[in-house]
């Protein structure tokens, strides 16, 4: 049985083992950005601006003199502040919701759930895009506006989950023992709901990653001297005639980051799932 | 199917109130007087008083609410501070570089993602089915506004063979217009192909799988008819789904796009009016576009029940 343990299996899952090391080198760029770069992310150096790569600076500098290998670090550290607390808004509202609208059933859980689809026909950028145009441009608002996009999708998924678990005996049991609906939602309905939960809190993580990306590259994002991979592709679009390797690797970062996280998403929905399981 | 109709439509309704009150909602939180915020912090208090009286916003919130739906129903939108013109004539005017973007767009993903879609569910588990899910992998990952500028590079920086952005106006001819929106439509479209590869090839899979695929050729009819004459249609409720959700992100993304290839659509005019402090602009444009993705999935779920009858009974 050893063979079927779940370090084996994810061992065997190639999405699973390619996603985690590209999301294990996003997040070693982000720690290491908080404790070194090669030069300051925000450091501006005119006199050396636009180098190309060589020993000095690997991937060159910018149209200001900035570190492109400096900027892209601290950037990946802006990545994961905005997934980690746009997924986390997203989480705790969502399955707060999600749990109260399967255990109460009636009209709270019609309430919830409408309000859910109301704000699922809005694009979630678009929302953002708002949000920023009022509250004004900067990484709080557009976290504030991701995590809120966030909100309805997992409160969907915990009260779909939510409902298969209260219709099972065991449910029914602990009802039947005494139990509130408060205390059968955090001892039976959660633990139930958490792979589920994993394995989109993984995805949408890449989409705050893509999101945050935008909302920069609008102006809308991270402002200067803050760096961000979004931010760094506009600036390389005024200099696309200039230093055409300045658009390449920015992007290569979301798309390296996104396609770890999905990668390691997908592989968590196979590993996680009983059902595809039982069914290899 | 009129019973559907009915409430589907009832449905519309309350969507469009709701998301009207969200955008008018989302203005009121403004920190301050949003005739302040337009003007700057260096104007007088008599200049913000006056903007705020043309604006008709020194009247009570429900009152301006009921300005503005009442207005947007008969196609007054106010107006613009910045450009000190009707909204509506702002946004009609735009939509002649946007709408035929999107519908490019829709279109390229479309014939992408249901050929790629087909062909891996046809080769499931093959050499192409694999190819085909990698790159479908890599499209969603790519933010398209970098695609868009991957093209840019490839096609206007180092081939020089087609415009780096702009918008010649559909006045400098069909083709040059058309031309100006390639590489826009194919940085969205491409992109949006991804997910709705991954879509028609499991709806597809999941229809190849059932008994009556299996009676059909069991009866003799050859792999090629089966697929268009009873996969196919059986697959298209879930892809035209996905389809309708992804116009949303299609709105979304064109907002982004058409900055990167400075093109005068709605998501440059709504970017523009933010930067101007515009926020009446904003909220109209806002409100517009959201407007379409409700009707277009309106459209959408009515073309769904038409073609799937198990889908016209109410929702438990």
């Amino acid at each position: 049985m050893s063979d079927d343990s779940f370090v084996a299996r994810a061992h065997r899952n190639a999405s699973f083992s390619f996603g985690a090391a590209l999301v294990a080198m996003l997040l070693l760029a982000a720690a290491l950005s908080l404790v070194w770069t090669p030069y300051s992310p925000a450091a501006i150096d005119v006199p050396h601006r636009l180098l190309e790569p060589s020993l000095a600076h690997w991937l060159g500098t910018d149209s200001l003199g900035h570190d492109v290998v400096s900027q892209l670090l601290a950037g990946a550290g802006v990545s994961i502040l905005v997934g980690v607390i746009a997924v986390g808004i997203g989480l705790i509202l969502g399955v707060a919701l999600g749990l109260i609208a399967a255990s109460s059933r009636g009209l709270v859980e019609v309430v919830i759930m409408n309000l859910c689809d109301f704000t699922f026909a809005f694009p979630a950028l678009l929302l953002a895009i708002m949000l920023t145009a009022v509250l004004g441009a900067g990484v709080v608002n557009a976290i504030m506006a991701i995590g809120v996009a966030n909100v309805p999708i997992f409160a969907r998924l915990t009260r779909a989950v939510g409902h298969g678990v209260l219709a099972r005996d065991y449910a029914l049991a602990a009802r039947a023992a005494g139990k509130g609906p408060t205390a059968i939602a955090l001892e039976h309905v959660l633990p139930n709901v958490a792979p589920a939960l994993i394995v989109q809190a993984t995805i949408q993580f890449a989409v705050a990653i893509l999101a945050e990306a935008a909302l920069s590259y609008l102006g809308l994002g991270a402002q200067p001297p803050e760096a961000s991979w979004g931010r760094m592709l506009s600036d390389a679009q005024q200099q696309m005639f200039v230093a055409p390797r300045l658009a390449v690797f920015p992007g290569l970062a979301v798309a390296l980051a996104v396609l770890g996280l999905n990668l390691l998403g997908d592989g968590l929905r196979d590993l996680l799932d009983p059902r595809l399981r039982a069914r290899r | 199917m009129a019973l559907y109709l009915i409430r589907r439509f009832l449905l519309l309704l309350a969507t469009l109130a709701f998301a009207s009150i969200v955008v008018f909602g989302v203005l009121e939180i403004l920190p301050g007087n949003a005739a302040q915020v337009m003007l700057g912090a260096s104007a007088t208090p008599e200049t913000v008083a006056a903007l705020a009286h043309k604006l008709g916003l020194d009247q009570g919130i429900v009152m301006r609410y009921a300005t503005w739906v009442g207005g947007a129903l008969h196609g007054d939108l106010g107006s613009s501070y910045a450009y000190d013109s009707p909204i509506a004539a702002l946004i009609a005017e735009r939509l002649a570089v946007s709408a035929p973007l999107a519908l490019l767009a829709m279109a390229i993903t479309t014939v992408v993602a249901l050929a790629a879609g087909v062909f891996a569910a046809q080769h499931r588990g093959r050499t192409g089915d694999v190819a085909v899910m990698s790159a479908s992998q890599i499209g969603l990952a790519v933010p398209n506004f970098w695609f868009a500028i991957l093209l840019i590079l490839l096609f206007a920086v180092h081939w020089r063979i087609a415009p780096s952005g702009g918008f010649p106006g559909w006045n400098a001819g069909i083709g040059r217009a058309l031309g100006a929106l390639m590489l826009p439509a194919l940085s969205l479209g491409l992109v949006q192909a991804a997910i709705l590869t991954r879509v028609t090839r499991s709806a597809l899979l999941e229809v190849l799988g059932e008994d009556f695929i299996r009676t059909a050729r069991a009866k003799g009819l050859s792999s090629r008819a089966t697929l268009w004459r009873h996969a196919l249609p059986n697959a298209l409720t879930p892809i035209l789904t996905i389809m309708g959700l992804q116009f949303a992100n299609l709105i979304a993304g064109a907002i982004v796009v058409e900055n990167v290839f400075t093109l005068p659509g709605i998501g440059r005019l709504v970017f523009q009016s933010i930067a101007n402090r515009d926020l009446l602009v904003v909220q109209d444009c806002v409100m517009f576009l959201v407007g379409v993705v409700i009707v277009v999935n309106f459209f959408v779920d009515i073309a769904c029940a038409a073609i799937d009858p198990r889908l016209r009974r109410p929702m438990t």
